[in-house]
């Protein structure tokens, strides 16, 4: 039990970093909160299983033009409505989420609902980890899930469009005045966050079957994350879902699976009333309570 | 050498009649009390001869008390989010505690269906203040994202604790006597609620209120506390929310988990943003709008939520102001073109 716990908890932890990544990295570059996140998430399975399945491609290149259609819908929604609305937080939030809701709704319109839609997993087999049998598909999360944060890290430290972001999500300001194109780094960031919110869809969609609800799920999973970890803290965000992750896996092995739910909102409720800027977080006091 | 470019601008001024009636001067003549009076006199009278218009097909009475429904909520959202500066994503939270506790009133102590929805109406709203309490000092985007999350928490305790019937809900609640009494009863509650809190918004309690969403370092430097104020507010609109969901269940007889359904708190957020926002008589307007169209959408199962989602964003880029405060220029000034020399 205890080494199942210990296993499987890590395993939920990546499969939480991989969903809220996407999410922090954009509310951290441009401090915009992209609630159509959930929503990229689901359509970049649909889309991956209408490339493979429909179109017969084979799986990576289905992949690859999945993740790749998500990073072309994170650019239009950021030109073609984000930027319009910029600095606005309440016009930002209901107009991303509304997208959301039309993209989820969208799908459910037409047809894709029910168990019938699944994608392959990328590696078949199981292997034993302390006795505690794992199938390869959840390792290969493991591994992406490392091999993504190294990616971004490497990405942020050698890298001018990586300085470029981090630049902007210190300062935006003096960013500018150094000749880094705000607009251009924020709708960076939105891809580049609708792309991560793809990958993880394609690994973790393959555990189970394609269902529009989970992009609900994933939304509320991805903002306890970033919310436990600090609001636009990347390194709270690694943290955070290490916590969430853990805590969930212990009350689905200890009590119902109703539960994992109740942890993610009671974890945002609670952080938010206690510490607003999150457990790892820097305090910004005046910008969020008075 | 071509021609310098002639740019012209649009100049707004006030009608005549708007400037004389805004003083006392209103009282002088039929004309500037009618031009005062005109456009609040047309809703009241929509929305008290909308039952005897619609008596004849019940189906429409019923998606006119939706209607009623849904703008009480939106106000409730525009009051919390334009005059306050607390935008709550959660009006569904409103919504399902006024309807659980009238259910409860109604089916375990007997209570008649309108002291039910009394008590509904007054204990929800303390319910819902004490609960939103904590969250109070939160600001911009942190209280709209705990908002959110109260509703679908309380979708969950009930799924996983199986308390408040479950997810079966109550049944056999009482409905009300008459067609009636059932039209009447909400009709002159929204009524009420929409006059009640624009009075109140202009009293010196409301320029307080007023002030926080403008500058709460202000009210704080005046020795008056901001989360006290902030809870004042909330009361008043979790009246507004806890009375819709408690009015709604007598007319149905079932309460559920839907209650606290996503859609109730995004529904109120379009009606608003449709409507005008910052006018309370907006919501209204844009309630009268997508009810009905969502029922014409009806056939269309999820497209109409897809429909709603992308006219709330099209009106949030591109129209943010609203019907409603287009319609009081019109109604209010002149526009006319001027050359820019």
């Amino acid at each position: 039990m205890f080494y199942d716990i210990l296993v499987y908890g890590f395993i939920q932890s990546l499969a939480l970093v991989l969903m809220a990544f996407g999410f922090s990295l954009v509310y951290g570059v441009s401090r915009l909160p992209n609630f159509a996140h959930g929503a990229i998430y689901v359509l970049t399975g649909f889309v991956a299983w209408v490339f493979f399945k429909q179109a017969g491609l084979p799986y990576f290149v289905a992949a690859v033009l999945a993740i790749a259609a998500a990073g072309l819908l994170g650019v239009l929604i950021y030109y073609l409505i984000l930027k319009r609305v910029r600095g606005m937080e309440v016009s930002e939030v209901i107009a991303t989420y509304a997208i959301g809701l039309a993209l989820l709704e969208g799908l459910r319109y037409l047809g894709f609902r029910g168990s019938t839609y699944t994608l392959p997993p990328a590696l078949d087999g199981v292997s034993f980890i302390f006795d505690v049998p794992v199938d390869h598909q959840r390792i290969f999360l493991v591994v992406l899930g490392f091999a993504m944060l190294a990616t971004i890290w490497l990405l942020t430290k050698y890298t001018r469009i990586g300085r470029a972001l981090k630049g902007v999500a210190q300062d935006e300001r003096a960013a500018m005045m150094l000749g880094i194109d705000s607009d251009v780094t924020a709708a960076i960031a939105v891809a580049l966050g609708s792309m991560l919110a793809g990958v993880a869809a394609l690994i973790i969609f393959p555990l189970g079957s394609l269902v529009v609800e989970e992009g609900y799920k994933v939304l509320i999973y991805a903002i306890a994350v970033c919310v436990v970890g600090g609001l636009g803290s990347w390194a709270g965000t690694v943290m955070a879902a290490f916590v969430l992750g853990y805590s969930q896996y212990i009350t689905v092995a200890y009590g119902k699976p109703h539960f994992q739910m109740v942890v993610m909102l009671l974890a945002i409720i609670a952080t938010l009333i206690i510490r607003p800027s999150g457990f790892f977080g820097r305090q910004k006091q005046l910008q969020e309570r008075v | 050498m071509s021609e310098p470019f002639k740019q012209r601008r649009r100049e707004r001024i006030d009608r005549g009649v708007k400037v004389r009636s805004a003083s006392i001067y209103a009282l002088n003549s039929l004309e500037e009390i009618g031009y005062l009076l005109a456009p609040r006199m047309l809703l009241t009278c929509c929305f008290l001869f909308m039952p005897l218009a619609l008596s004849p097909w019940p189906y429409w009475g019923r998606v006119g008390l939706s209607v009623c429904i849904l703008a009480l909520l939106s106000i409730s959202f525009d009051f919390l989010a334009n005059y306050v500066g607390l935008v709550s994503l959660g009006g569904a939270f409103f919504y399902g505690i006024g309807g659980y506790i009238s259910a409860i009133c109604n089916t375990e102590f007997g209570l008649p269906p309108f002291l039910a929805i009394l008590v509904a109406t007054i204990l929800g709203a303390m319910i819902c203040t004490i609960a939103l309490l904590p969250c109070l000092p939160l600001r911009g985007i942190y209280f709209a994202i705990v908002t959110l999350m109260y509703p679908l928490l309380m979708i969950r305790l009930i799924e996983a604790f199986d308390i408040l019937g479950g997810t079966e809900g109550f049944r056999g609640i009482d409905g009300f006597n008459s067609f009636w009494t059932e039209q009447y009863g909400l009709v002159l509650g929204l009524l009420v609620a929409l006059f009640a809190l624009r009075r109140f918004v202009n009293t010196d309690a409301g320029l307080v209120v007023r002030a926080v969403k403008d500058n709460d370092q202000s009210v704080r430097a005046s020795g008056i506390s901001v989360t006290r104020t902030k809870a004042k507010a909330v009361f008043l609109a979790s009246l507004t929310g806890c009375f819709a969901g408690a009015y709604y269940i007598h007319m149905y007889s079932n309460v559920g988990i839907s209650s606290f359904a996503l859609d109730l708190s995004i529904m109120p957020i379009a009606a608003t943003i449709i409507g005008g926002s910052g006018t309370l008589v907006g919501p209204v307007i844009g309630a009268a709008i997508l009810v009905p169209l969502s029922e014409l959408l009806r056939d269309f199962g999820s497209l109409r939520i897809v429909v709603y989602a992308l006219v709330l964003t099209g009106f949030v880029v591109f129209r943010s102001e609203g019907l409603m405060n287009f319609l009081t220029r019109k109604y209010q000034q002149i526009e006319r073109w001027v050359d820019i020399r």
